[in-house]
């Protein structure tokens, strides 16, 4: 991954301004600066999470108490996800996922693909509104769009980040 | 339908619950999907009771990000053995956020009740307030009967928390007391109460 990228810094002023208040996250390797930037503010709350679905339970809690919140994950996380979205579609929670992609663009691991070449498609299929972007330059819009598809409808909205931005791992080779 | 212990148990669960929420006082209360959601139904729908149709192994999750967003309120989440084995990784979770304002107290009737009686791993010797405690939650405990109750009630509604109380209770079969089930009006009604009008979407 190039370390110099600006984009997770442009997403954190995104939830900043969009007045954001609780991070939950499991990590992946492309959410790691953006996640250092969540854990290192005091305007927002970062929540490490045991499994992914946990975050759309715990921001459902926030919300009831009046705090806006994003979910931070792998794509992988979102198989984790399926059931517990009904919790979101049912009540009309606000949910934005912020997904960084794996199993698309070179992807080296094969134990990745299935759930990457899915998550669109299981994504729309439990009505999230999804917005795929592959450049950096358009990330924080995207986001800033994603956010308000989720707090001003309400409903459930994804990002989806290429692989081809956050960089394929090769684990050396 | 097996016979084992929890057949016998002394504590009844509505009777547990209504007297749990009888002291709610300002509480903000997450009730776990089936038989601990009509529980807290019989003892009185409120409309800061937020009860789950759904969303299994969800609901301490809700109560964590209830309690972070609202550390002034205390907190209840009301749940089963069953809903609660689902979600055994978020009592990790909330220890590391270790809220002070959150109680969660599960009905343990050693059984998956509303699906017809099936039997948890808590029937096989399961100890929820013993995984509570090695997480790291700081008040634990299991509690058999109407003494132990009464000391729990106290915790539950006044101790620093995370608190955690497994409550045994009798496996028993109770007529459904139902509350609204639209989720857009229960999530509306709770804000309204809690946030005012201007909480309404
Ligand atoms: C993900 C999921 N799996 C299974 C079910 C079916 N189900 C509904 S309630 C329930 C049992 C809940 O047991 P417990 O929490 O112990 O409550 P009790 O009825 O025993 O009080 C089950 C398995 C479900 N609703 N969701
Ligand atoms: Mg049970």
């Amino acid at each position: 991954m190039n370390t110099a990228a600006t984009w997770p810094d442009d997403i954190f002023r995104v939830l900043l301004d969009m007045d954001v208040k609780q991070v939950a996250y499991v990590p992946d390797a492309g959410h790691t600066r953006l996640i250092e930037l969540c854990r290192d503010s005091n305007a927002l709350t970062a929540v490490s999470l045991t499994t992914e679905e946990e975050g759309i339970a715990f921001l459902a809690g926030a919300w009831l108490g009046g705090q806006r919140g994003v979910l931070l994950m792998q794509s992988s996380g979102i198989g984790n996800c399926v059931n517990m979205l009904s919790l979101a579609r049912a009540c009309r929670f606000p949910l934005p996922i912020l997904v960084t992609m794996r199993g698309q663009w070179g992807e080296f691991n094969p134990w990745q693909v299935p759930m990457g070449q899915i998550s669109a498609d299981v994504l729309g299929l439990a009505g999230v509104v999804v917005y795929p972007v592959d450049d950096t330059a358009r990330i924080a819009d995207t986001v800033a769009a994603a956010a308000r598809t989720a707090f001003d409808g309400p409903g459930l909205s994804a990002v989806l980040i290429s692989q081809r931005v956050v960089g394929a791992k090769t684990f050396g080779k | 339908m097996d016979v084992t212990r929890s057949d016998t148990y002394p504590l009844r669960r509505r009777d547990v619950v209504e007297a749990i929420l009888a002291g709610r006082g300002e509480a903000l209360v997450i009730a776990g999907l089936g038989a601990p959601a009509w529980d807290c139904t019989a003892a009185g729908d409120h409309p800061l009771t937020f009860p789950l149709w759904g969303a299994m192994g969800g609901a301490a999750m809700i109560g964590l990000g209830l309690a972070l967003a609202q550390p002034s309120r205390r907190v209840l989440v009301i749940t089963g053995d069953g809903e609660m084995l689902m979600g055994l990784g978020s009592l990790a979770t909330i220890a590391v956020q270790a809220p002070e304002n959150l109680a969660i107290v599960v009905l343990d009737n050693e059984r998956y009740g509303e699906t017809g009686m099936q039997l948890t791993h808590t029937a096989h010797g399961i100890d929820l307030a013993a995984l509570a405690a090695a997480a790291g939650l700081p008040i634990t405990g299991t509690v058999h009967d109407q003494a132990g109750l009464e000391a729990a009630i106290a915790d539950i509604h006044g101790a620093p928390g995370p608190v955690f109380l497994n409550i045994k209770v009798r496996a028993e079969d109770l007529p459904l007391v139902l509350p609204p089930k639209d989720g857009v009006h229960l999530k509306d009604r709770f804000r309204i109460a809690l946030l005012g009008e201007e909480a309404a979407v």
